[in-house]
C-alpha cells in the first residue's frame, strides 16, 4: 500500500542525503548495486538511530502497552474471582504479541537472520510472473496467514481447556513468542535465502543423507497422521448430524460449479466466483436446516460415523486424483474467503460481547493424569495437545513452500514469518475463549467419549455431576435444550473439539447478531467452515504426500518420478489414502473414544516436525552467528524435543493403561487371554480385540516417530558442533545459500513505513519509471 | 459516501490480493517489464496453465 508520489516537487536535499550516507555503509556484503538507482535499503545507521531514539511519545506508548498487558495477565493469572471477562484474554495476548514483535523478533533479526535489503530476493532474481512474483507485504501477510491457519488452532485449545484456561493461555501466548513464531520466521528466512527450497531439501543439505532421509520419512508419516486426525475431527462433527452432512456435502457441488465457472465461463474472475460460492454456501447452511427438518431429509442424511469415514476416504481418493482446477483450487478460494471473514467476525464478536468466563484458571484435572477429554499429566501432554497456535511444525512446510518465493524484500520476513504466526496464535486464543464461554458441565458432556457419558442426556448429566467439579450441576434438560438450540439431535459425546467450538461460537455470535433464533445457523456455520478447512487440508495433504512417495519410490524405480504417469500417481495416491484411512477407521471404531487416544499422537507428530525444523535452523544458524546467540533456536528446540520425547516415552513406556499404549495393549491382551468378554470400556470381545490392535499400531507409530526425530536432532547437533568448530578454527563453512545478487527495488519492511522508508519510497517513485521494475502493488 | 466506497475498494482489493485474484495482472506486468519476446498468454490460457501446474507441484495446506 505504497504512498503514491503526490506531485512534481522533488525533495532533493532529503534524497541526496540518503544516497550519500548510503554510499559509505554496508560495503562488505559483496553486492554492487546499480549506481543509477536510488538505494535499495535504508541506511543501517539511520535505521539504528531511529530504533534507538526513544521520544517521550514512544516511551509512553510502549509503557502503556506493557502496563495494559501486565494488568490483563494479572486479571487472568492472579485474581481469583467467580468469573473473568474474556476481554482480558484479548489484552493479555495482543500486548504480549506487540512486545514480542517489537523487541524479541528484532533481536532475532539483528543477531540471527541478519537480512540485507541490498540483496535481491528469489521473487526478484528468479521472477517469472507465475511462481516467483514480488508481492506487496501486507497482501503476502494475509496470504501466508491463510496458508498456515486452519483447523488446528481451533481444535487443540478446546481440548486443552479440560485443565482450565490458564495453562493453555500461557502456553499459547508465551510459546508463540519464544518458539512458534521463531521457527516460522527462521524457516521462511533461510528458505528465502535458498531460492525457496523446501524443508526436506534443506535438511538434506545441512544434515547429510542420514538426517535428511530421516527428516523426509518423518515428514511423510507425520502428514499421514495429521490428515487422518483432521479427518477424524470432521467425522466426529458430522456423525448423526443430518444438517451438518447436508451442508458440508453441498460444498462439493458448489466447489465443482466454481471450478467449471473459472475454467470455462469466466476465467480469472476469482473474487466474483468466491462471492457466488459464499452465497451458495450460506444457502446450503440455511437449506440444511430445512432439509434436516423434513422426515426424509433426517432419515437420508442421518449417517453413522463409520459410514461418514468411508465416504471421506472414497472422497479423499477421488479428490486427490481430480485435476486441481475442478475441486481443490475453487475450494481453496472459498476456504480462504471464509477464513478471513470468520476470524475477523469472531474477534469483533468477542470484543463487543465480552463474555464472562466461569471456567477456573486451573481445573480439577490440571493436577491429574486421568482427564476424560485427553489423558496424561499437564506436562508434557498440554504442550502437545495445543500444537498449532503455539508451535506448529507443519508451518515449516508452508514457510519453505510458496511464501519465500513471493517475498519482496528480505526485511519483510519478520513481519510475514513472525507476525503471521502471532496472528495464528491469536486465533487459538479466540478459539479457547469461545470454548470456555460455554458451561463446564456441557463442555465435559460434549467432549468425553461415549464409554463414559453413556450417550444419552440422562446418563451424561448423571456422569458429569458425579465428577465432583466445583460449580458444575447440569440436568438432562440443559443438554437437550442446548442440542435443540443448535439444531442437533444430541450434543452428548460430540468429541473432537469442532462441535464444542461451534457451540461456543454460536453462543457468542447470537449475542452479537440474531439472538437464540440464530444459534442453529451459527453452529452449522462454524461446523461448515471447519469442515471446509479440513477437507482442503485433506486433499492437499494427500497430494503432497503422494508426490513425496512418488519421488521416494522413484529413487528405486525411475518411472515413478514422472508425475504425469497415471498408474504411478494413482497407486501412490491409493497408498497414502489407505494409510490415513486406516488410522481414521481405527479412530472412528476405537472403543476408547478415538479422538481422545489419537489427538496426543497428532500433537506429538506436529511438535516432532517442529523439532526437525528447528534442528535444521540450528545447523544453519551455527554457520552464521556466534555461539552466544544460538540459544534463540536452541531453547525452543530443547523445549520441543523434551516435550515430545517425554510425551512419546509416556505413550510407549507408561505402565498406566490410560496413558501408555503398550500398557493398555497388555491389559486388554491379558483380559482376552483370561477369557473375559468385556473389559473396561470395551463391551464385547471384538471391541477388546480392536483395542489390542489399535494400541499396538499407535505404540509402534510413537516409536517410529520418536526414533526418527532423535536421529534428526542428533545429526543437527553434530552439524552445529562442526560449524562452530570450523568457525573457531577460522575455517570456512560450506554455504548453501544462493549467491547474493543486487536488488533493484525497494519496499518498506513493516505494516507502516518508517520516516526513512517513506523518504526512500518518494525517491524511488520519482525515479524514471522505465528504469525501475514494475511495482508489486495489488491494486 | 465516496470515502466508504473507496474504503470498500481497498478492502476488496486486499482480499483479492490474498486470494490471488490479481495473478494475471501481475503476470502481464512481469511480461511487460522483462523484455518479452512473444505475446503474453491470454487470461484463459494463463489461468489454465496456473491450475495445471498446481497438479504437478501441490502445496500443502496447514492444519
Amino acid at each position: 500500500m505504497g504512498t503514491m508520489p503526490d506531485g512534481t516537487k522533488r525533495d532533493s536535499t532529503n534524497s541526496s542525503m540518503h544516497s550519500s550516507t548510503h554510499a559509505t555503509a554496508q560495503l562488505d556484503d559483496g553486492i554492487v548495486p546499480d549506481p543509477s538507482h536510488p538505494p535499495t535499503s535504508v541506511d543501517e545507521s539511520v535505521r539504528d538511530s531511529a530504533d534507538r531514539t526513544w521520544t517521550p511519545a514512544k516511551i509512553a506508548l510502549w509503557a502503556a502497552i506493557a502496563l495494559l498487558g501486565g494488568v490483563a495477565w494479572f486479571m487472568l493469572a492472579i485474581i481469583r474471582g467467580e468469573t473473568v471477562n474474556a476481554i482480558w484474554f484479548v489484552f493479555a495476548s495482543v500486548c504480549t504479541y506487540l512486545i514480542g514483535y517489537r523487541f524479541y523478533s528484532k533481536v532475532i533479526e539483528r543477531y540471527l537472520a541478519k537480512p540485507n535489503d541490498r540483496r535481491a530476493t528469489p521473487a526478484e532474481y528468479k521472477a517469472d510472473g507465475k511462481d516467483y512474483v514480488r508481492t506487496d507485504r501486507n497482501v503476502l501477510f494475509g496470504h501466508h496467514f491463510a496458508a498456515i491457519a486452519g483447523a488446528g488452532p481451533l481444535v487443540g485449545p478446546v481440548i486443552a481447556a479440560q485443565m482450565g484456561y490458564l495453562p493453555g493461555t500461557i502456553w499459547i501466548i508465551i510459546g508463540v513468542v519464544l518458539a512458534g513464531a521463531v521457527q516460522d520466521y527462521l524457516v521462511l528466512f533461510f528458505s528465502m535465502r535458498r531460492g525457496g527450497r523446501s524443508l526436506g531439501q534443506m535438511a538434506r543439505e545441512e544434515l547429510g543423507v542420514i538426517g535428511g532421509t530421516a527428516a523426509l520419512v518423518a515428514t511423510l508419516l507425520i502428514m499421514v497422521i495429521i490428515v487422518a486426525i483432521l479427518a477424524l475431527v470432521v467425522v466426529n462433527a458430522l456423525g448423526e448430524s443430518p444438517w451438518g452432512v447436508f451442508s458440508v456435502g453441498m460444498t462439493i457441488p458448489i466447489a465443482l460449479f466454481m471450478g467449471v465457472y473459472l475454467r470455462f465461463i469466466r476465467p480469472g474472475k476469482v473474487m466474483e466466483v468466491s462471492l457466488i460460492g459464499f452465497v451458495l454456501l450460506m444457502a446450503a447452511i440455511i437449506g440444511g436446516g430445512a432439509v434436516a427438518g423434513t422426515e426424509w431429509g433426517a432419515a437420508f442424511f442421518h449417517l453413522d460415523k463409520v459410514t461418514i469415514a468411508w465416504g471421506l476416504i472414497i472422497y479423499g481418493f477421488i479428490a486427490a486424483i481430480l485435476p486441481v482446477w475442478l475441486l481443490l483450487a475453487p475450494r481453496d478460494y472459498l476456504s480462504t474467503f471464509m477464513k478471513i471473514g470468520v476470524i475477523v467476525m469472531l474477534a469483533l464478536a468477542i470484543i463487543v460481547v465480552r463474555p464472562e468466563i466461569s471456567v477456573p484458571a486451573f481445573s480439577e484435572y490440571a493436577g491429574r493424569d486421568n482427564g476424560p477429554v485427553f489423558s496424561g499429566a499437564l506436562f508434557p501432554f498440554l504442550f502437545v495437545t495445543i500444537a498449532c497456535g503455539a508451535l506448529s511444525g507443519f508451518h515449516a512446510l508452508i514457510a519453505s513452500g510458496t511464501t519465500p518465493k513471493l517475498i519482496e524484500k528480505e526485511r519483510q520476513t519478520r513481519l510475514i514469518g513472525y507476525g503471521g504466526m502471532l496472528m495464528e496464535s491469536f486465533v487459538a486464543i479466540m478459539a479457547l475463549v469461545a470454548a470456555i464461554s460455554i458451561d463446564r458441565g456441557i463442555y465435559f458432556a460434549m467432549n468425553a467419549p461415549v464409554a463414559l457419558t453413556g450417550g444419552t442426556v440422562e446418563t451424561a448429566a448423571a456422569w458429569v455431576n458425579s465428577l465432583g467439579l466445583s460449580g458444575v450441576n447440569i440436568t438432562a434438560g440443559d443438554l437437550a435444550q442446548t442440542a435443540k438450540d443448535v439444531g442437533e439431535q444430541s450434543i452428548v459425546s460430540r468429541s473432537g473439539g469442532a462441535p464444542t467450538l461451534a457451540v461456543g461460537l454460536a453462543h457468542i455470535m447470537q449475542q452479537f447478531i440474531g439472538g437464540t433464533a440464530m444459534m442453529a445457523f451459527w453452529y452449522h456455520f462454524a461446523i461448515m467452515f471447519e469442515a471446509l478447512f479440513i477437507l482442503t487440508a485433506v486433499d492437499a495433504g494427500t497430494r503432497v504426500a503422494r508426490f513425496m512417495l512418488q519421488d521416494s519410490i522413484g529413487n528405486f524405480i525411475p518411472k515413478f518420478k514422472e508425475h504425469s504417469w497415471r498408474p504411478g500417481a494413482w497407486l501412490c495416491t491409493a497408498i497414502m489414502v489407505a494409510a490415513w484411512g486406516a488410522v481414521l477407521i481405527m479412530g472412528v471404531t476405537d472403543p476408547l473414544g478415538g479422538i481422545n487416544t489419537l489427538f496426543p499422537l497428532f500433537g506429538i507428530a506436529n511438535q516432532l516436525l517442529a523439532a526437525i525444523a528447528l534442528s535444521v535452523c540450528l545447523a544453519i544458524a551455527a554457520k552464521r552467528t556466534a555461539l552466544k546467540y544460538l540459544w534463540i533456536v536452541a531453547v525452543p528446540l530443547a523445549f520441543a524435543a523434551v516435550v515430545t520425547i517425554t510425551a512419546s516415552f509416556y505413550k510407549i513406556f507408561s505402565p498406566v493403561p490410560a496413558v501408555g499404549y503398550f500398557a493398555n495393549n497388555a491389559a486388554f491382551a491379558k483380559a482376552l487371554a483370561d477369557g473375559k468378554t468385556s473389559f473396561g470400556t470395551a463391551k464385547t470381545q471384538a471391541a477388546m480385540e480392536a483395542v489390542v490392535r489399535n494400541t499396538m499400531v499407535q505404540g509402534w507409530l510413537s516409536i517410529i516417530f520418536v526414533a526418527l526425530s532423535i536421529i534428526v536432532i542428533i545429526t543437527a547437533v553434530m552439524a552445529t558442533i562442526k560449524a562452530l568448530r570450523n568457525t573457531a578454527a577460522g575455517l570456512p563453512n560450506a554455504e548453501n545459500e544462493d549467491p547474493a545478487r543486487a536488488s533493484r527495488v525497494f519496499a518498506p519492511a513493516g505494516f507502516v513505513p518508517t520516516a526513512a522508508e517513506r523518504d526512500l519510497m518518494t525517491e524511488w517513485n520519482q525515479h524514471p519509471a522505465g528504469e525501475r521494475l514494475e511495482k508489486s502493488g495489488h491494486h | 459516501m465516496n470515502a466508504v466506497l473507496a474504503g470498500f475498494r481497498v478492502f476488496a482489493g486486499y482480499l483479492g490480493g490474498v486470494l490471488g485474484a490479481d495473478a494475471y495482472k501481475k503476470y502481464l506486468e512481469h511480461h511487460e517489464a522483462s523484455g518479452h519476446t512473444g505475446p503474453p498468454l491470454t487470461e484463459r490460457e494463463f489461468w489454465r496453465d496456473r491450475t495445471d501446474r498446481q497438479d504437478t507441484s501441490p502445496q500443502g495446506r496447514c492444519c
